[in-house]
């Protein structure tokens, strides 16, 4: 089965990431972490992100377009990055998720893919 | 430091009145199920009778007779709850029944001597048509009285799935009628080992909550002691059941050493033995040496030795790494786990150098041990002796990535070769 894992960063983190006397030990923590599952063998794909402040927001509302600077919501975690997994089970991912940096500073969110849509006519 | 560990609080009148109430209360769930098979309601009767003793008995004191206490409240709501039962009518009669024999009982002997029942449910809770992931939860819940979430946290799962694992099992058990009984001979090795495994893997839930003061993470090592404890009551005869509780205790022993003062991780051969529990370990030696008595070996009393040898260095100053090699080889002949296997080759590399652990290590099937922390930390730490300092990074890099504790990831960090 295929689940997403998502890590939540609070912003402090995402100040690291530019901080030349934090990123060393801020990127380090993710590759040791990256290196690790993708030897697992479980991972199908996954991206870093850059942090909120670079997001745009999109709605449109009664056929009008808005468009806003940063991301969504104001939360005190951002998405920072995801992996997609195919696991054989939740607790293997969940496993994965405990031992992500975000896990001890943020938080990780699992959410199992949607199974493919039955295609129509 | 001592107030931390959870067994070292005995004199702790809050620890001791909630280790009544949950001694009562398993007492009577075993009692009461064990009559109507219907687990789930046996808690039910009795879930608002515990939540009142956990909350009056550390304030009030433990009553004199803590059984009749809960029993009494549970009585009446379990007779309140057959009335308005509708489709479990069966069960319910049968719980109302089970608590007016209790009550009988108690009656006649003038004492809360009812049958103690907790041994047979033990046994259905590690029976083979059991769910093994829902084993272990499954004792603490009804042994104990824990809660699901609590149990959920401890085994990284949500508290809604773990809440659905125990209510299909508990159903399971009622509707294909497994029977509570105390399995027989040629059974009882098999059973009996089922239900150590579960007690040992509450330890393990626990193992990394060191401190015992993260929420999030609230470990079950002091819970475990006590199933531990409460089955060598229950089968005295069992050397196994011995080595599992002196093993327990070895471990816990060790539990104010395992970090510094600034929560850093500290391994094992530099713990400061000032720091272990020497009551506990006097415990486990005494568990160990009645154990030895009865003259059948078995995984659990060995591992429970290797601790003891490693216990010796409190006293002597040095570990005899021989004695621990050796013993990890008999242990490997009795249960070839990865965990053992890895140990072994651990206590290898310090009697016959690092390159002797490097084969032991090398001749494990690599998909076993690919995202297995310990193996990959020896590795580092092997490699690192040998000499091969670009192996030793990666090997590093890999058992940081696999660690949960970021402790144990400083811990690794620190020691990674340049």
């Amino acid at each position: 089965m295929d689940y997403v894992i998502m890590f939540y960063e609070p912003a402090q983190l995402f100040a690291d990431r530019e901080d030349p006397a934090k990123s060393g030990a801020y990127w380090g923590a993710w590759m040791d972490y990256i290196g690790a599952l993708q030897q697992s063998g479980l991972v199908k794909g996954g991206q870093g992100l850059q942090g909120p402040a670079t997001a745009t927001t999109v709605r449109v509302t009664d056929g009008k377009r808005q468009v806003q600077d940063g991301p969504f919501a104001d939360t005190k975690e951002q998405l920072g990055g995801f992996f997609m997994l195919e696991a054989p089970d939740l607790d293997t991912v969940l496993e994965w998720a405990a031992r992500s940096p975000a896990a001890a500073y943020g938080c990780v969110e699992v959410r199992p893919v949607l199974p493919p849509m039955p295609v129509p006519g | 430091m001592q107030d931390d560990a959870p067994t070292a609080g005995a004199s702790d009148p809050r620890r001791a009145a909630e280790k009544a109430a949950r001694a009562s209360y398993g007492r009577l769930v075993a009692y009461l199920s064990a009559r109507s098979r219907d687990v789930a309601g046996a808690e039910d009767a009795l879930a608002d009778a515990f939540r009142a003793a956990l909350e009056t008995w550390p304030v009030r004191g433990v009553p004199e007779r803590p059984e009749a206490w809960l029993l009494t409240v549970a009585r009446r709501g379990l007779i309140d709850a057959a009335r308005r039962a509708t489709t479990r009518s069966d069960s319910a009669a049968m719980l109302v029944q089970a608590a007016e024999e209790a009550e009988e009982s108690r009656m006649q002997t003038g004492t809360d001597d009812f049958p103690d029942e907790r041994l047979k449910l033990l046994f259905v809770c590690a029976h083979p048509a059991i769910d093994p992931a829902a084993r272990t939860p499954l004792m603490l819940q009804t042994v104990l009285g824990l809660d699901a979430a609590r149990i959920a946290a401890a085994f990284l799962t949500s508290p809604a799935a773990m809440g659905q694992r125990l209510v299909r099992a508990k159903a399971r058990i009622r509707d294909a009628g497994l029977r509570f009984e105390v399995p027989e001979r040629p059974d009882w090795q098999d059973r009996l080992a089922a239900v150590l495994e579960a007690v040992y893997a509450a330890y393990g839930a626990g193992w990394e909550d060191v401190t015992g003061t993260d929420p999030h993470r609230a470990g079950l090592a002091g819970e475990a002691i006590d199933l531990a404890r409460l089955l060598t009551a229950l089968v005295p005869e069992e050397p196994e059941a011995l080595g599992l509780l002196a093993l327990l205790l070895h471990c816990e022993a060790r539990r104010p050493a395992r970090r510094g003062v600034d929560g850093a991780f500290v391994a094992l051969a530099e713990q400061d033995t000032a720091l272990w529990l020497v009551p506990l370990q006097r415990e486990a030696e005494e568990a160990l040496r009645r154990a030895a008595r009865m003259g059948r070996i078995g995984r659990f009393q060995m591992e429970a030795a290797i601790q003891s040898v490693h216990a010796l260095r409190g006293r002597s100053g040095r570990t005899e790494w021989a004695a621990v090699a050796m013993l990890h080889d008999a242990l490997a002949g009795l249960s070839p786990t990865v965990g053992v296997l890895v140990s072994r080759a651990a206590a290898h590399a310090e009697v016959h150098g690092a390159l002797a652990g490097l084969d032991l290590l090398d001749a494990l099937p690599a998909d076993a041990v690919k995202s297995y922390q310990p193996y990959w930390a020896l590795r580092a730490h092997l490699l690192t002796r040998s000499g091969d300092a670009a192996a030793a990074r990666q090997a590093y890099g890999l058992a940081i990535g696999l660690s949960e504790d970021p402790a144990v990831r400083d811990f690794l960090r620190r020691r990674m070769p340049q």
